[in-house]
């Protein structure tokens, strides 16, 4: 146990090394977006450091576990941690939406080392993730496909599309996760288009739901854990977040959807981040 | 007479003999894209999506992630109509080896309507980066084209047909992705088509003939890349060129074939298609016959065509 509480304190110092990141790399890039990077940035940091099995020198090594950034307008945060993780030299995160840059305004596969599937066009990753599930079956790999959804992006109706075939084709291999952070573009989701009851509608195609606290490393690691082992049927975490979190003036805050912080704003947020 | 779903059919049975990556997708309508006929040899390696071709186009792409060749198939409409931006952005954008082979292409569908009918799909296809569009003219044609689509690695869209359609190639007849084959010789007069419309275009030939006027016939089975050295040999070498082929007039083989013409060698051109209209339930030849995708109505554009040369310079300054 004191191991674990080692791990989550490592990696809760981690988030906040990518939250950093993510707010130099929007300042930088002068566009961007803030608000979903930052209620995302606890799992995907869990995921990277201490779930996914993967090899940054290998980025093709056929085992791997596999993680799609559906949400694909929170690339800088795959971005931060991809750096991070080895993939490609931190210093080049400063290049983002830039022309001639490897790091697009969305994530382009042929583009950037471990980026998985150009994604952008919200409601298509849990296809991808289906694909790749299912010909992982085929091929009788071990590795478990994870794809990132946001909470607004769950009203496209293709991902329901994806989670029916999810069931009916038994893809254990497949966690989805949704980031539960109630905003969208135009405001709340249950203002825009209501996704409740949450739990009883991916119950009802067939999936294991587990809710966690998006932010709290403990239950995200446990979530992970238990959906890893889940046999015979999807598996989707429903992480409940805050929108912006780790920087005040941005939490929960619809207006930081699709904002960058200009030079004074990166400033106050870094300074929180430490 | 065959129709080119039904030899979809036999080629996927055939590739997936002799390659075990091949794949096959599709959404609630496998009786009718013949792809059944691969299910039940390889039950293991068709996945049948339900009515849902967007989801299909996204599990289609990460398979082919996964090196596996997948082959999606559904209407020519719901392929690329309602699944677009599944298209455009899943597949194209990162060149995943896809082959996106559809039925039902055209009007010839017949009964079902306008709904089922496609015009527009050659034009959709054709504008996205990255998209091989292919239209066979016939059974044979259609099995050499499947199979060369899997030695290919990238995205194709192959639009087939419903309808039983005259056989107008043979097993010899060459055929390489991006390289049409002229199929007749003439001199007077290049008739550019693909799909249904080559073998309606050499009828026109034939018509043509007892007029006295030489007519060439060209097989455009790729539509992109569109063979444009082909295009401009035939331009020089005949005073008109005349398009046909089963599809709206915006956008498709003629749309294509006049880009080349208007930036290269300009030439008198016509074209033979659906002039931006639905069409309406009905039989295949009644619909043809009804929005002009005949021999006759090639014959007649033709006619005018060349008659509207007679003195004119253009034909000095091309020999
Ligand atoms: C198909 C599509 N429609 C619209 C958009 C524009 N868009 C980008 S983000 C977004 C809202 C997403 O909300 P949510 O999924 O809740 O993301 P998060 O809150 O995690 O940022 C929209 C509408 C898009 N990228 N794709
Ligand atoms: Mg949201």
């Amino acid at each position: 146990m004191v191991n674990r509480a080692k791990i989550i304190k490592d990696l809760q110092k981690k988030a906040r090394i990518i939250r950093r990141d993510i707010i130099q790399m929007l300042y930088e890039a002068g566009s961007g977006h803030c608000g979903g990077c930052l209620s995302s940035t606890d799992i995907v940091t869990a995921l990277y450091f201490h779930h996914l099995c993967y090899k940054p020198d290998n980025p093709d090594w056929p085992e791997r576990d596999r993680f799609i950034l559906s949400k694909g307008h929170c690339v800088p945060l795959l971005y931060a941690v991809l750096a991070e993780g080895g993939y490609f030299p931190k210093g080049e995160l400063k290049t983002l939406r830039k022309i001639g840059s490897h790091l697009q305004g969305h994530p382009d596969m042929r583009k950037t080392k471990g980026v998985e599937a150009s994604t952008g066009s919200l409601g298509q990753g849990l296809s991808i993730a289906c694909g790749i599930a299912l010909g992982g079956k085929m091929d009788k790999k071990s590795y478990t496909v994870y794809a990132l959804l946001g909470d607004g992006e769950i009203q496209e109706g293709q991902v329901w599309e994806a989670a029916m075939f999810a069931n009916h084709y038994h893809l254990d291999n497949i966690v989805a996760i949704i980031d539960r952070n109630r905003l969208q573009v135009d405001g709340p989701t249950n203002k825009i288009m209501t996704i409740e009851p949450l739990v009883d509608k991916w119950k009802a195609f067939g999936w294991k739901v587990i809710t966690i606290d998006g932010h709290d490393m403990s239950q995200i690691l446990d979530a992970l854990e238990k959906a890893k082992e889940t046999k015979d049927r999807p598996t989707v975490v429903i992480a409940n977040t805050i929108k912006g979190k780790g920087v005040s003036f941005m939490e929960n805050q619809v207006n930081w959807h699709g904002k960058a912080p200009n030079k004074e704003e990166a400033e106050k947020a870094l300074s929180e981040l430490t | 007479m065959k129709s080119t779903r039904d030899a979809y059919g036999e080629a996927l049975v055939e590739l997936g003999k002799s390659n075990k990556n091949v794949v096959v997708l599709d959404a609630d309508v496998s009786k009718a894209t013949r792809t059944k006929k691969f299910a039940e040899q390889f039950p293991g390696r068709f996945f049948n999506c339900g009515c849902a071709e967007q989801n299909m186009m996204g599990v289609a792409a990460g398979l082919s992630l996964t090196g596996k060749i997948p082959f999606a198939s559904t209407f020519a409409v719901f392929a690329t109509c309602r699944a677009l931006d599944q298209v455009r952005n899943t597949i194209a954008y990162p060149r995943l080896n896809v082959k996106i082979v559809a039925t039902h292409g055209g009007i010839t569908v017949g009964a079902d309507g306008p709904s089922h009918q496609s015009l527009e799909d050659m034009a959709i296809m054709r504008a996205i980066p990255n998209m091989i569009v292919i239209v066979p003219a016939d059974a044979i044609e259609t099995k050499k084209a499947v199979k060369e689509s899997v030695k290919y690695e990238g995205p194709i869209y192959i639009r087939l047909g419903r309808a039983e359609v005259p056989i107008v190639t043979n097993k010899d007849s060459p055929f390489a992705i991006g390289e049409a084959n002229v199929i007749q010789e003439g001199d007077d007069i290049t008739i550019i088509a693909c799909g249904i419309m080559v073998a309606v275009s050499l009828e026109a030939a034939q018509l043509l003939e007892k007029e006295g006027i030489k007519a060439k016939v060209v097989n455009m089975h790729t539509i992109k890349p569109i063979d444009e050295d082909l295009i401009i040999k035939v331009a020089r070498e005949t005073k008109a060129i005349v398009v046909a082929e089963e599809h709206n007039i915006i956008g498709g083989l003629g749309s294509a074939v006049a880009e080349i013409l208007c930036n290269k060698i300009p030439t008198p051109f016509e074209q033979v298609g659906m002039r931006d209209t639905f069409a309406e339930s009905g039989k295949p030849e009644e619909l043809l016959a009804k929005h002009g995708l005949t021999a006759n109505t090639i014959v007649d554009v033709a006619r005018k065509v060349l008659k509207s040369l007679k003195g004119c310079l253009i034909i000095e300054k091309k020999s």
